[in-house]
């Protein structure tokens, strides 16, 4: 009886120390901790959003008026910067009066922004701590850039994340799907009964290659093709990606719609055959028709392996997380981040919390991708009855 | 010539060319997995050496053996199969034996489905919030293999379940009008029919387990070790992230090429006896029921 419930449980399991985890991101400051940005005790701006604070200190964002605050020019301060306001000798053999000095420097420029650790914070501090805004769901799936470590404040949007998952997923699909299907077609409908049983075997050995194997291909044979053959700076691509995932697609396309061809009844292809049909002419008008769905459910599930996919596409996109324009870009998906990422992200921190939120992305959108074939595969024996 | 006579070569024109193409395509994929086989062994069998498989990883893993990946990937197999294959094989026993068709089955057979379908990358975060930091196991072989045998239990859990199917139900019957227990039936008739096809199912399974890297990557996988674990809280190495490692990320990428292709023909052959193995022992046995 636990024994049955194993797989629910597990399945419960995941979703609660994902969502768990991955929940820490929006619920505090994308700044790291022990760390404060402070302004004039004058200035009105009371709080920023993390996009704006990172256009400030890219100085894209000159003036508080832009960002609601009264007409006076931005000065930028990191701790770096206090040599250039106060001499060595000021500032005491082992910076003991950098906290007040810091705080004077606070004090006597009314348009600065400062960011500095918290152990700098003088006790009489009369500057203003700044309130920044926690990030959103909203902001976190539309945001564009994804700087997770940039100082001083973290950049968490995946867009160009899912975008470039997409983008590798759905050429893969492109590719694989029409190849897998003609070879569905000849395994079940017009290779004889020994080559299939000699065929079959050898194309779900592609299915048992290590994904770190093909990505491992990929590198010393695929991405150097792509590189001559388009004549690019790097051959690390969506489409070196989308390529290696074509062919780790292939098998579960192959023999989901093979087996969805072969359940068509005989009846239904002789019944074709004794009109006077071609046997290519049953093909596509009687047995692609009845598999439909099957094949639906194959492509679909295909895309569900594609997305997924960790190591082969880490090893050969090249792992630049910018919105793609072109299949000859790098790209970067969400798992490769994941794999990429969490091994230098401290346990519990923002980085870690953020790696753990795509993680339930990617969970969200495979669990959707699992139903939707269900649904697919359900209506079909639904039509049969 | 008659416009009739026209038309049907013209169907047998196109249903040639459409045939062509496709019996093109299949033996295309075919010579693909040869092509990509044949670049691993020819690339790689030069590096295969005695010492290669039983030395350390030497001169910043540009030289040497791949000793200590071996053992991990090993122990990582021992310890994910000996929690998933009693599980999984329960499991299916439950499932097909025991519960009445309905709602928890369903719900069940739904479960085993998500699970198989959730990313490798996922169970990797799963294994390290859960038995890696919130239990303490901390990064070692039984974080990782807990983590794997996760992973491969929908696997374990759907070719038992396929081959108890198998068992046609007059053997049950029969064994159930001779007044044995639902238990006996079970463990002395079904169990040992369908056992052959359930250890095909094992075998397929440990090919899986070898050869998966995300779930590893922060559970247990180390860079490099100088020693063989000595217990089950102990890091490993492991060949298929060993082989990450070394083909995108060592000291020396150029130098460590020639490693990397031993190790992927290493991960190869693995999956090659396993599925040789495992397809073997089903012709074998599937013969010798139906001679019965």
């Amino acid at each position: 009886m636990l024994s049955g419930a194993a797989t629910s449980i597990t399945v419960v399991l995941i979703v609660f120390f994902l969502f768990i985890e991955g929940a820490g991101v929006f619920s505090r400051k994308p700044i790291d901790d022990g760390f404060m940005l402070a302004v004039n005790a004058t200035n009105s701006v009371k709080t920023l959003h993390p996009p704006q604070i990172k256009d400030i200190f890219d100085q894209k964002i000159t003036n508080w008026k832009e960002v609601g605050g009264e007409d006076r020019p931005i000065v930028l301060f990191r701790t770096s910067d206090i040599t250039e306001y106060y001499t060595e000798e000021e500032l005491g053999p082992n910076f003991e009066y950098f906290p007040e000095k810091l705080n004077e420097l606070i004090q006597k420029q009314p348009g600065i922004i400062a960011f500095f650790s918290d152990k700098y914070k003088s006790k009489n501090f009369s500057g203003k701590e700044l309130d920044i805004d926690k990030i959103s769901v909203y902001q976190f799936l539309s945001g564009e850039e994804w700087f997770p470590t940039a100082q001083p404040i973290a950049q968490m949007g995946v867009k160009p994340l899912i975008y470039g998952t997409l983008w590798v997923s759905f050429g893969a699909i492109l590719l694989a799907l029409p190849i897998g299907l003609a070879a569905a077609i000849y395994l079940s409908e017009i290779a004889k009964k020994r080559t299939r049983s000699l065929l079959k075997p050898l194309i779900e050995l592609l299915a048992g290659i290590p994904s770190v194997v093909y990505g491992f291909f990929g590198l010393v044979v695929i991405v150097p093709l792509i590189q001559s053959t388009f004549n690019l700076p790097v051959g690390e691509t969506a489409l070196a990606g989308s390529v290696v995932l074509a062919i780790m697609a292939l098998p579960t396309i192959i023999t989901i719609s093979e087996d969805a061809m072969r359940n068509t009844p005989r009846a239904m292809k002789e019944a074709s055959l004794a009109l006077g049909a071609s046997k290519w002419q049953t093909i596509y008008k009687v047995v692609m028709p009845y598999s439909a769905s099957g094949i639906t459910a194959g492509a679909i599930l295909g895309i569900g392996r594609a997305i997924g996919e960790t190591m082969a596409v880490l090893m050969v996109t090249g792992n630049a997380a910018v919105i793609p324009h072109t299949f000859l870009a790098p790209v970067r998906t969400i798992p490769a981040t994941i794999a990429a990422e969490l091994g230098e992200a401290p346990n519990g921190g923002l980085h870690y919390e953020a790696l753990f939120a795509l993680g339930c992305i990617l969970f969200l959108i495979t669990f959707g991708i699992n139903m939707l074939v269900e649904l697919v595969t359900n209506s079909k024996s639904h039509k049969k009855h | 010539m008659s416009t009739e006579n026209k038309l049907a070569r013209k169907k047998r024109m196109n249903q040639k060319i459409a045939f062509g193409i496709f019996t093109a395509i299949s033996y295309s994929i075919v010579a693909l997995l040869f092509v990509i086989l044949a670049f691993i062994v020819i690339k790689g069998i030069g590096v295969i050496s005695w010492e290669f498989i039983t030395a350390m990883p030497s001169n910043g893993m540009t030289e040497g053996g791949i000793f200590p990946a071996i053992v991990g990937t090993l122990c990582l197999v021992f310890a994910s199969m000996i929690f998933a294959f009693p599980v999984g094989v329960f499991a299916a026993i439950y499932m097909n034996e025991y519960v009445k068709d309905g709602w928890i089955k369903k719900i069940i057979k739904q479960m085993t489905n998500n699970l198989a379908g959730v990313p490798s990358i996922v169970f990797g975060l799963f294994g390290m919030s859960l038995f890696v930091n919130k239990l303490g196991f901390g990064d070692s072989i039984l974080a990782g293999g807990l983590t794997l045998g996760l992973l491969v239990l929908p696997v374990v859990i759907r070719t038992t379940e396929e081959s108890l199917k198998a068992v046609d139900s007059t053997f049950r019957q029969a064994s159930l009008g001779l007044g044995a227990s639902k238990w006996q039936t079970t463990s002395k008739v079904v169990l040992p029919i369908a056992f052959p096809n359930i250890i095909t199912g094992l075998i397929l399974s440990i090919g899986r387990v070898s050869g998966e890297t995300a779930p590893i990557l922060f559970t247990v996988a180390a860079y490099f070790l100088p020693k063989l674990p000595s217990s089950i809280f102990d890091q490993a190495m492991a060949l298929p992230y060993h082989l990450y490692v070394i083909a995108t990320s060592g000291t020396n990428i150029e130098k460590s090429r020639a490693m990397a292709y031993g190790t992927a023909l290493i991960l190869i052959i693995i999956v090659l006896i396993s599925n040789l193995l495992a397809n073997a022992l089903r012709k074998y046995f599937g013969k010798k029921v139906k001679m019965n």
